[in-house]
């Protein structure tokens, strides 16, 4: 939020924000919000040691939206005159069934936000393609030289400068700048004719400068090579039910898929999440503590506000096991008569709000993390995971391991191939019996995707032990 | 300006323009591709419109070539002074990024030297009442066929149509329009004894607005689907042969592609590198991409670089006989192009299939089912555990279990797991029940043997 954001930016006067406001809040629409955008992203990649692409993606538009009771009219448009606006707000007003015709909204108060997780004004945003390609480079070139069987070495680097304002019928005029970036290596490993891939990556609202601190580049290419190089010796996965410690940081995505979706408000207003009807109720073991963090400095996940200008916060979703909140954004916290968590998000103006997770993970417990581990007899430790899913009616939820390996007699032995985890939302964490005092937040790669929407998000864990899951290996 | 320009002539005065002005501005070759369209769609949940969604979008991409260096960029804002700040960046970008010895378009006389017309067009326009009141139906018929059905995601309606105009430095124009409506619903039902609930959906998506399945087609069908859910447990960890539907079947064809494009396959990231030729699977299996179905969802007059579409025989009796290839990828490999150029605007071409599908067999999905003794029906697949380097597949499931050739009971919460080679290899039976409701397709099929993780 370095740069205040003014509707200047967007060749907007207030009195014409106002009108399309007025026009779209006809009687029966209970709010109504205009949401402003404008989006520069950015990406070089490299693979065969050649930054051989590079793409920029300018895109602008307005997304107008109105409720009334649980519906929801919307328009887009890409064009921000007057006329456009006008169009769009008729278009949303459609659903309200009430007449048209200009109405009264308060004047907005023109505001910012009130604290700044991500300071970097444009002109460090922009960060220059040569600077881009030597980083690039030198990742090649550091994954390369960790160990000769990398065969290959594709690395890519993202920035987005995303510049927000979002015009409420509650009297909001309220402005975001939100950079986000992101560094991703994948490595191809080669020995005897077997081939395995690794990858690491990591980013967020942050500076170009991130990637140089402690050398962070340089690890990240360090990484993803010694990920694939460790598949290459990777034996058969074990099938079946079995114990499993997952280790700090990513494996959060556990959290994500089992609980986090079902905790979205709006599958708990329609009642088709399997968590629902279970506020108050015990989901967990009493060692689990769990919240949606939309504050940490400079993380992947975290807004300044959301995307209804409402300010983010820390929302308790799990305490001592307890199920205490949902995540909302205000047509569901309206409708559910639930506080609003600042939780609201869209993934650009041409789709809708919908209640969305920002960094979610799990408080730090007591347990020594070689302890856990010692504690399981055969079992599975995994560190690292691709993607997850769930179905949110029946809360079963997969999440897919890149790295893991065999606990045998209590010590990690063999790295075993990725295997696919299922298990049921309301019921996986009850079996979680205990929780490192090590809680690693992600490295900032997240990105969540719902109804076709796609959004960056972070997770976080300690290392803990679940005592049983289903784990989707090969071998008995 | 460039809207006064569309509405009389369409968008080709302005891609020529653009196309002089990257050459001046320092560009050996370039290419540019906009485009433009409408959508709408319609969510209507327990019989309420819960969503409704109205759009024009337009968008420009312009790729250009200083030498072997390239560069791509789009935007979405027409006006003539952020498109003319556009073509110095993009030649600005190029440069600064390193030469390339194989990129370039596609050689000048590949191009498409004619459009033809693939019948992907529908001009029926509804009205907003029509499509929230198809929505309303498809919802209705869904929770009217069994009163273990409870509530509902929603019935969608959605109908969107646009044009592709795409030119390039070597004199290439095309232009083609395309239409899509679609309809779905996602019911949800409740055991009456233990509360536990299950959702599925059902669907149909057309080209044209007359071929649609009729609203309660659907909804009967999403309901069947649902209510066959509930009760659902798990089974026992062990081997047994797997019936995918044609559903699920239809996402190891879409592995199959991904395995098969051919920046995977050059990068050294696909198990199916070097098997040009080889035997993939027994001799009964014959897999295509063909580009000129008329009517098809997949169906383009040229692909995403000006080349003409074509239908390719991948697997022919078993062998692997094609790559998916756009032109560079094909010129890293010592190969043509197959005409797979997938295009979204603004980024690099990369490979995408058209209409991708596995040739059916004779036998109903029925009689299929009948031959297992004892063994897994997959419905639904959920996760992403799939290593394309090795091929190594583990994913959630659910579906039935089959006794004696009968669907015995719901399963979840279980995985299925194995190698996409070996499954591919032990393909032993393919359905006639072909079906596209998509670009990527098959019949029921059914594998030897896989590895199912349960209780």
């Amino acid at each position: 939020m370095g740069d205040l954001v003014q509707l200047t930016s967007f060749g907007l006067t207030e009195g014409e924000v106002l009108g399309a406001l007025g026009r779209v809040k006809v009687r029966d629409v209970d709010y109504a919000d205009l949401y402003f955008e404008s989006c520069v992203s950015e990406s070089v990649s490299m693979e065969e040691s050649l930054v051989k692409r590079a793409t920029k993606s300018v895109s602008q538009g307005v997304g107008v939206r109105a409720t009334a009771g649980e519906k929801t009219g919307f328009a887009y448009s890409d064009e921000l005159t007057k006329k456009d606006l006008e169009l769009a707000a008729d278009t949303a007003r459609y659903i309200a069934n009430s007449p048209g015709g200009a109405h009264a909204v308060p004047v907005p108060v023109h505001q910012h936000p009130t604290r700044d997780l991500y300071p970097i004004d444009r002109a460090r945003a922009e960060v220059a393609t040569a600077e881009r390609v030597s980083l690039l480079n030198a990742i090649d070139a550091e994954a390369r030289r960790s160990d000769p069987r990398i065969k290959n070495v594709m690395a890519s680097f993202n920035t987005e400068y995303k510049v927000v304002m979002v015009a409420t019928s509650d009297g909001t005029l309220i402005g975001d700048v939100q950079p986000l970036s992101r560094l991703q290596v994948t490595c191809i490993a080669e020995e005897n004719g077997q081939r395995q891939a690794g990858s690491f990556g990591g980013g967020g609202r942050v500076g170009f400068e991130f990637y140089y601190e402690g050398d962070r580049y340089l690890r990240f290419a360090r990484e993803a090579a010694r990920e694939a190089i460790l598949n290459l010796s990777a034996v058969e996965a074990p099938a079946g039910v079995m114990p499993v410690v997952l280790g700090g940081g990513w494996p959060g995505i556990l959290l994500h898929e089992a609980i986090g979706h079902g905790l979205e408000a709006d599958f708990n207003r329609k009642k088709t999440s399997a968590f629902s009807n279970l506020l108050g109720k015990r989901v967990a073991s009493d060692v689990c503590t769990i919240v949606d963090d939309g504050t940490l400095p400079g993380r992947r996940g975290s807004l300044n506000m959301d995307d209804e200008g409402t300010t983010t916060g820390r929302t308790m979703l799990i305490e001592r096991g307890i199920l205490r909140g949902y995540i909302t954004d205000k047509l569901n916290a309206r409708l559910m008569g639930i506080p609003l968590t600042g939780n609201g998000r869209r993934e650009s103006y041409q789709s809708v709000v919908l209640p969305r997770m920002t960094n979610t993970f799990m408080l730090a417990g007591t347990s020594d993390p070689e302890e856990i581990i010692r504690s399981v007899d055969r079992g599975l430790y995994a560190v690292s995971f691709g993607g997850g899913q769930v179905d949110i009616t029946n809360g079963k939820f997969v999440f897919s391991a890149s790295e893991a390996y065999l606990i045998e007699g209590g010590k990690i032995t063999r790295p075993v191939k990725g295997a696919t985890l299922i298990g049921s939302g309301p019921e996986i964490l009850t079996k979680v019996s205990m929780v490192g005092h090590d809680l690693k937040l992600d490295e900032g790669i997240g990105t969540c995707g719902k109804e076709g929407q796609s959004v960056p998000v972070g997770v976080g864990l300690p290392t803990i032990r679940i005592d049983e899951i289903t784990v989707g290996g090969t071998q008995r | 300006m460039s809207q006064q320009i569309q509405q009389r002539d369409g968008y080709s005065p302005l891609a020529l323009d653009l196309l002089a002005k990257a050459k001046r501005g320092g560009a050996t070759e370039a290419d540019i591709i906009i485009a433009d369209g409408e959508t709408f769609s319609v969510q209507v949940r327990l019989g309420a419109v819960d969503r409704l969604t109205k759009a024009r979008e337009k968008r420009l991409g312009l790729r250009v070539f200083v030498g072997k260096r390239s560069a791509s960029t789009s935007t979405s804002d027409f006006s003539p002074d952020s498109l003319d700040q556009l073509v110095t960046e993009t030649c600005t970008l190029a440069k600064a990024v390193v030469e390339d010895p194989v990129s370039g378009l596609p050689a000048a006389d590949q191009m498409a030297g004619e459009v033809p017309d693939f019948d992907l067009y529908d001009p029926t326009r509804l009205n907003t009442e029509q499509q929230i009141e198809l929505a309303k139906r498809v919802e209705a018929a869904a929770m009217s066929m069994d009163e273990r059905v409870t509530n509902s995601e929603g019935g969608d309606f959605d109908s969107s149509s646009g044009r592709v105009v795409l030119g390039n430095s070597h004199g290439f124009l095309g232009e083609y329009q395309s239409s899509s409506f679609s309809m779905s619903v996602s019911p949800i039902a409740t055991d009456p004894v233990t509360g536990a609930m299950q959702r599925d959906s059902w669907y149909d998506v057309r080209r044209k607005f007359a071929k649609l399945d009729s609203p309660e087609m659907v909804g009967l069908e999403a309901a069947r689907r649902t209510v066959r859910k509930l009760g659902a447990r798990k089974v026992a960890t062990q081997r047994v042969p797997v019936v995918f539907d044609s559903e699920t079947a239809g996402s190891l064809m879409g592995n199959l592609c991904g395995a098969l494009s051919g920046y995977a396959l050059y990068k050294g990231a696909s198990f199916l590198a070097g098997q040009l030729d080889k035997p993939l699977a027994p001799e009964f299996v014959t897999v295509y991409d063909d580009g000129r179905v008329v009517g098809g969802l997949g169906s383009r007059p040229f692909d995403g670089e000006g080349l003409p579409t074509r239908k390719t025989t991948v697997v022919e009796r078993g062998v692997l006989k094609s790559y998916l290839l756009d032109t560079y990828s094909g010129r890293k490999l010592g190969l043509a192009s197959t005409g797979n150029a997938s295009r979204s605007v603004g980024e690099n071409p990369s490979v995408g299939p058209t209409n991708f599908y596995l040739e059916p067999g004779t036998k109903a999905a029925q009689d299929i089912i009948k031959t297992v003794k004892q063994g897994l029906y997959v419905t639904d697949l959920i996760g992403f555990g799939i290593n394309m380097v090795t091929g190594d597949y583990s994913r959630g499931a659910a579906g039935f279990w089959i006794e004696g050739g009968e669907l015995a009971y719901p399963v979840e919460e279980i995985t299925i797991a194995g190698n996409l080679k070996d499954m591919f290899a032990g393909i032993e039976m393919i359905g006639s029940d072909l079906v596209f409701r998509g670009r990527i397709a098959s019949p029921t099929v059914k594998i030897t043997e896989m590895m199912v993780a349960g209780s």
